[in-house]
């Protein structure tokens, strides 16, 4: 039989190609791939409104951490004196703006209290000692709160005393003021033993009334010795140091009068001192603790402790706090569902009764519980723990969503036949597909946590506001009390809280539409 | 029929779940110290006698001497034995003990008293809040991306961002304080249904509803934009409907499937959820009543109410589902 096979031996060089126009290699891609992050990163830059919420999201972080390194003040710090004073920033002292005055309208009688307290010291209550009078007798004026309080009456030990003659000699400035005998202080019981009243008063009907001169003036009616008791250059008062009528005293009835400065008791001596400078004077040379003049940026609370310490701290335990409890919720989540999806059947049946009757207590009941027999020593956990116990839920079941839609996947079976053990199915393969909604409930998580943290202080079930931290809840329930009268206090920690919720719910949506594509538009 | 089958599997499942968490927290309550604080003129006596008859303490006796009590603690097995058997047999979940306005009386009694004012204003405002809520949303998908819907869209984004709190401190400052039109608490008293005590009870219900509203146009904006680009709805128009008929007979029906269930579950969760309105108000209500309870350490009246939320919580999620199915027949969850 003849070899049917004739093209053994064709010679390479034979073959050519047809057409050497049209052919199309498969060509290496120039643009450069895009990896899953890349991509939603991109998609993230492109929404306006969830770069704002980022970057105000920054700057609350920043606030947060730096503010309290700054402030004069520690969360600890409270001075009765300046209760509720208001914000003040030097920048705007000029203005009628954030610069500690409030408006008031007041008769003649506090209208003179507080003129007066300007005309002793030079410390204006009123600011700038500017007023106006209406037609029906009121006067109206922005009173300084950081002078109103103007003179008090303190008791003073005899070291004391001469340490802060000293002060004055250094320095200049006038902390003590004449005294008042007790025989001319108010003795009614609105102004009694108020050291501000340094002028003639008498008592009507309970009330006090100002006496004025023929000129409308007050009198004075500082106590006053004759020089003959002086010694040694010091008279009873022990005092040697910035009088107000000049060092030589003042002549009446041909002899030399000096005005005395202090009453001397068994314990010591009571003065009358500015509170404004002595506080300058008592934190800069006795505590020696970084405060200097009183100036609040934020005011103060009810209680006199600074609201912008107060709020940063605050905030920075809140933003420690979601983070921390977000971190082991996303963990404890994406494992108890990477598991509970990834195994299915009964061990997905067992874990989800487990989780629907944790998710069916309400968060109330086991913070109560807990902090029942935790007691009130680590509130911080009791919170902590409340809120984990419930909190991984929702990751879980996210996590077990999406390993219940991928582990079926072919790819997820060329893996498995090509000898793929089950951890690495479960985190290599599958995994990943539930990134972009974790990230997206992680950011979700952070500000419902910041709430939940908030309405529990603030309703007081939890108290935090022991030592050096507080929170944005007790402040804002500590505002809500005087909310009639002085708003400020709640504002800042209210516009804190609604602008950061805010910018976390822009966020976030910012972040599922990078994410998850195909879910943007579904939930507005 | 599978429907009953349905239902009845849901609330076997959900009474298991309920004992389970009840039981719990009994048992947690129950490993708690008692405490008994009696103000000047009360006697403890009476109080411990109580505790004493429910089974809680035997063998009670006071010491002369340093003026406290002794006793020995039931088992809790037995004590939730006796527990159990007072709600079943008389209906009686226990007296208060600590909460100083209300030491010595029948907790449910006192519950009772409390739930008007609470659930009054979770209906005003859902009342209220609905029909806001879903106009809002209307509007918004039907002028989808034209301003009215950027305008709501923002107004949504703000209000579901506003927390309880800001927003009931800024209800109370501007309404309450600065325009005076309501008072600054509710009335406290019996009469629910008089002008003063209507008008005194606006701001908690504005509160609770402004964020309530924002939730319904969200989701009605979004369910409803979905349905009119369906195209039973293009035929609906041809055959010669307006516009406005073919919404409202065709594309509101079919989006009421996925929003009436959302309404229900917002009404059931606000029932429990205004604690922190209740508070700001001071409303005499459940809220109230249950962080009294924690302050006091009433244990009688904490495991009522605690087990008044849970059952609202669990009844939650049964009622949405089951609407489901009663809504639209085409749904039959966990049918086969």
């Amino acid at each position: 039989m003849e070899k049917t096979n004739v093209y053994d031996a064709i010679p390479l060089e034979k073959f050519v190609f047809a057409q050497t126009e049209d052919i199309s290699h498969d060509k290496k891609p120039e643009t450069k791939p895009v990896g899953y992050l890349e991509d939603a990163l991109r998609r993230f830059a492109k929404n306006k409104g969830a770069i704002v919420a980022a970057v105000i999201i920054f700057i609350m972080v920043l606030f947060a951490i730096i503010v309290p390194f700054f402030t004069q003040y520690t969360v600890a710090y409270f001075d009765a004196y300046y209760a509720y004073t208001r914000p003040k920033c030097s920048l705007f002292e000029n203005t009628s703006f954030w610069d500690g005055c409030k408006d008031q309208k007041t008769n003649l009688k506090t209208f003179t209290y507080y003129y007066a307290m300007g005309q002793e010291s030079g410390h204006n209550a009123v600011k700038n000692q500017e007023y106006t009078l209406t037609e029906d007798g009121e006067y109206h004026f922005r009173l300084d709160t950081y002078h109103m309080k103007g003179v008090v009456y303190k008791n003073l030990s005899l070291e004391e005393y001469q340490a802060l003659q000293e002060y004055q000699n250094r320095t200049g400035i006038q902390v003590i003021y004449p005294m008042v005998a007790k025989r001319d202080r108010p003795t009614a019981a609105d102004y009694e033993q108020d050291a501000n009243i340094y002028y003639k008063t008498e008592e009507k009907g309970g009330k006090t009334q100002i006496i004025y001169d023929d000129q409308g003036n007050i009198i004075p009616v500082y106590n006053s010795y004759p020089a003959s008791i002086m010694e040694n250059g010091m008279g009873l008062d022990q005092y040697n140091s910035i009088r107000v009528e000049g060092k030589d005293g003042f002549l009446e009835n041909g002899e030399t009068y000096y005005y005395s400065y202090a009453l001397v008791n068994p314990s010591g001596v009571q003065v009358r001192i500015n509170y404004y400078e002595y506080y300058t004077y008592y934190h800069s040379e006795v505590l020696k603790d970084g405060i200097g003049n009183p100036s609040f940026l934020f005011g103060t609370t009810g209680s006199g402790k600074d609201i912008l310490t107060c709020l940063s701290s605050g905030a920075r335990f809140s933003f420690i706090f979601a983070i921390v409890v977000a971190v082991s919720n996303l963990l404890v989540g994406a494992i108890y569902g990477a598991i509970a999806g990834y195994y299915g059947g009964r061990i997905d049946l067992v874990m989800e009764r487990i989780t629907d009757i944790l998710g069916a207590i309400p968060s109330m009941v086991v913070i109560t519980l807990l902090k029942l027999h935790m007691g009130s020593s680590s509130q911080a956990l009791v919170l902590f723990i409340s809120f984990f116990l419930t909190g991984w839920i929702g990751m879980g079941g996210r996590t077990r969503t999406q390993f219940y839609r991928f582990k079926n996947q072919e790819y997820v079976l060329s893996a498995r036949t090509l000898g793929a053990s089950d951890r690495r199915l479960m985190f290599k393969h599958i995994f990943p597909n539930a990134i972009g909604t974790l990230v997206t409930a992680f950011a979700l998580i952070i500000p419902s946590m910041i709430y939940a943290e908030t309405s529990l202080t603030y309703l007081g079930i939890v108290n935090l506001a022991t030592g050096n931290i507080t929170s944005v809840g007790t402040l804002i329930a500590a505002g809500q009390a005087s909310l009639a009268t002085e708003p400020f206090v709640a504002m800042f920690p209210s516009i804190f809280l609604a602008l950061l919720l805010l910018s976390f719910n822009l966020f976030g949506n910012g972040l599922r539409d990078a994410f998850n594509p195909s879910l943007r538009g579904t939930e507005g | 029929m599978y429907m009953f089958k349905y239902v009845s599997k849901r609330l076997g499942l959900m009474i298991m779940t309920f004992s389970i968490i009840m039981f719990i927290c009994f048992v947690l309550i129950k490993l708690l110290p008692i405490v008994i604080t009696v103000q000047v003129g009360q006697d403890a006596n009476v109080i411990v006698r109580q505790l004493e008859g429910r089974g809680y303490i035997q063998n009670a006796v006071m010491d002369p001497a340093t003026q406290t009590w002794n006793y020995e603690r039931v088992p809790i097995m037995i004590q939730l034995g006796n527990y159990l058997k007072k709600i079943f047999v008389n209906g009686d979940f226990g007296i208060g003990v600590n909460i100083p306005s209300y030491r010595g009386r029948e907790v449910v009694d006192v519950f009772m008293e409390k739930i008007p004012p609470t659930v009054l204003i979770n209906l005003y405002s859902t009342c209220i809040g609905v029909p806001i809520g879903l106009g809002l949303g209307i509007l918004a998908a039907l002028k989808k991306n034209k301003w009215q819907d950027q305008m709501i869209n923002v107004i949504i984004i703000l209000l579901i961002s506003m927390p309880g709190i800001v927003m009931g401190l800024l209800i109370q400052y501007f309404l309450c304080f600065r325009a005076g039109l309501f008072p600054t608490t509710m009335n406290s008293g019996y009469e629910y249904f008089t002008w003063s005590m209507f008008r005194s009870m606006m701001p908690p219900v504005l509160s609770l509803c402004l964020g309530s509203v924002a939730g319904y146009a969200r989701y009605t904006r979004a369910e409803l934009s979905e349905v009119l680009t369906n195209e039973f709805m293009l035929l609906a128009r041809t055959k010669g409907l307006t516009r406005g008929q073919a919404t409202l007979r065709h594309a509101m029906r079919n989006s009421m499937v996925v929003i009436f269930p959302f309404i229900l579950s917002e009404f059931i969760n606000v029932l429990s959820g205004s604690m922190i309105i209740e508070n700001m108000f001071s409303v005499p209500g459940v809220g109230r009543l249950y962080l009294d309870s924690i302050s006091s350490l009433d244990y009688d009246f904490f495991m009522m109410l605690s087990g008044f939320y849970i059952l609202v919580s669990l009844l939650g999620g049964i009622v949405v589902d089951i609407s489901y199915g009663f809504i639209d027949p085409r749904i039959r969850m966990g049918a086969k």
